[in-house]
């Protein structure tokens, strides 16, 4: 058990050393968040002000699209050196090397979610402090779930063809439970009259999508990743 | 290849009742009011016969069209064992 | 194609033939009139979908993790006819649903469902035409997830969509209709063991090839 979270620390640790040097993935997806809001500004602002719900529904797409962005960059590195082979070929538990990659992936949004949140609070006048722990426990269950299943199947892509189109053909529908649970709980609590029942139940689904999914990850990133 | 045609041809049939509707412009009642038959006028009603009629014609085509694409594969398959097997010995 | 094969097609074959008079001689639903005979056709076809979905995933469970090579051949042939019987759902549904409710599409909560499932099928397929080498297991993983993501879906698309008011009208079926509905729902099987056995056989007979060229390169 020990070794499970030594290999898992190993990992994120090998992955921000490599990050810290450069940057590279940390501030193009940043910038590719900012964009994402930007241009879906233009589609549901009207007259300067936004549709309903539309803070929430920007939010969670810009966190979407460029995990989805991110997940590619990380792995993509992983491939032009084949250093993923080499991760598996190591003398360790393979689920610890996923959960090591999913840890990292989860810094690197949360990263994204903590410049965005604020961003569209702002942008967009939605009340980010009226509920903070509920939107914080949205996000992080959310995130969660998308990085999940994101990392499998990054991991599974890496040697595939025409990887960089199949991870979100791949990856979109299987996570519409999140993006609807993260919508939805996000827009009860921003409106008008916040419904925070509706956010908990929200919150319950993801946390249950989170548990159901890492654990199958977990399990089928071995026999998956194996020739 | 052959399935790709297949799923290619399904996808078009699938857009072609849509088409002619969406070409005419009427305007439709938004999605979350529901309108009731009787108080739409006769003009925006399609005929029945046409919906069902499209609908039965596109569910032998697709299922013709993946039965007929489905033998054609196998006949391949099989033609290519045979020779492969008698190249063998 | 095998005998058995053959029978279930030519029976399934002259059945669908048939069904048009036999669904004619059913009553008509009251509210929905004519149109509502699409029913006949649309309900076998959504059950049969989300069996070949229910197939597809375990048969890649049983690929994945009971090492069973032949598994995958079903859980492929399974999601081409879950894609196929999913085309014919989502477009007898609009069609029925134009009539009926006077638009094509709502975002009701089984149709959008539906649409979901649908779509992760279809991505599978296109992972295992353009994936390359090594996407059959990739795709497993992909089958397998989809199909624990079931439940999720439903609950999350059906919650979604009850804080908006409802557009669908459930119909009731008086006991007349039960004989048509049985006898569709029977043709539509037999296809379905027919197409399902029959693509099987051809994953099969594909990896065969892959062998004998392999035997011929060794040689």
């Amino acid at each position: 058990m020990k070794d499970f979270f030594r290999v898992a620390w190993l990992v994120v640790r090998k992955d921000l050393m490599v990050e810290a040097r450069s940057l590279e993935v940390v501030s193009t997806t940043l910038f590719f968040a900012l964009t994402v809001v930007l241009v879906f500004a233009f589609g549901l602002v009207r007259e300067g002000r936004p549709v309903d719900d539309v803070a929430a529904a920007i939010l969670w797409i810009a966190t979407a699209f460029s995990g989805t962005l991110a997940l590619g960059r990380t792995f993509e590195r992983e491939r032009q050196a084949d250093t993923l082979r080499a991760l598996m070929l190591a003398p360790a538990d393979r689920p610890a090397i996923y959960a090591g990659k999913l840890a990292g992936m989860l810094l690197l949004m949360g990263l994204v979610e903590l410049v965005l949140v604020p961003l569209v609070g702002l942008l967009f006048q939605a009340p980010i402090f009226a509920y903070p722990w509920h939107l914080a426990a949205l996000l992080v269950a959310g995130t969660t779930g998308f990085a999940a299943v994101g990392t499998l199947f990054a991991a599974m892509l890496v040697r595939a063809r025409s990887c960089d189109v199949m991870l979100p053909i791949l990856l979109y529908p299987i996570t519409v439970p999140v993006m609807i649970a993260g919508v939805r709980g996000t827009a009860a609590l921003f409106q008008g009259t916040p419904d925070e029942e509706l956010a908990r139940f929200w919150i319950a689904l993801l946390l249950f999508f989170d548990v159901v999914f890492v654990t199958l990850a977990l399990w089928t990133f071995e026999p998956v990743m194996t020739e | 290849m052959r399935f790709c045609r297949a799923l290619f041809v399904a996808a078009l049939l699938m857009a072609a009742p849509i088409a002619p509707v969406a070409l005419a412009a009427q305007p439709q009642p938004s999605a979350d009011e529901f309108v009731p038959m009787e108080e739409v006028p006769p003009e925006e009603q399609i005929p029945a016969i046409n919906l069902v009629a499209a609908a039965y014609g596109f569910v032998w085509i697709v299922v013709v069209g993946y039965v007929w694409s489905l033998g054609r594969r196998l006949q391949k398959a099989e033609g290519e064992i045979a020779a492969l097997e008698q190249r063998r010995r | 194609m095998s005998k058995l094969n053959q029978i279930e097609l030519a029976l399934a074959g002259a059945m669908l033939a048939v069904a048009p008079w036999i669904i004619d001689a059913a009553p008509y639903e009251s509210t929905m009139g004519l149109v509502q005979k699409i029913f006949y056709f649309h309900m076998p076809s959504a059950w049969l979908f989300l069996l070949a979905a229910i197939i597809s995933g375990v048969a890649s469970a049983m690929f994945l993790f009971g090492k069973k090579k032949n598994a995958d051949g079903w859980a492929l042939a399974a999601a081409e006819l879950a894609v196929v019987f999913g085309i014919i759902t989502l477009v007898t549904g609009p069609l029925w649903a134009r009539k009926a409710w006077g638009i094509w599409w709502v975002w009701d909560a089984r149709l959008t469902s539906s649409l979901i499932l649908w779509m992760i099928f279809t991505a599978y397929l296109l992972l295992r035409r353009y994936g390359g080498p090594g996407s059959d297991k990739l795709g497993a993983g992909m089958a397998l997830f989809g199909l624990a993501n079931v439940p999720f879906i439903f609950v999350s698309v059906n919650v979604w969509r009850t804080l908006h008011p409802q557009t669908s009208v459930v119909p009731t079926l008086p006991v007349q209709m039960g004989g048509p509905l049985w006898f569709c729902i029977t043709a539509f099987f037999l296809l379905f063991l027919a197409l399902l056995s029959m693509r099987a056989r051809l994953e099969r007979q594909r990896l065969r090839i892959e062998d004998l060229y392999l035997a011929e390169d060794e040689a």
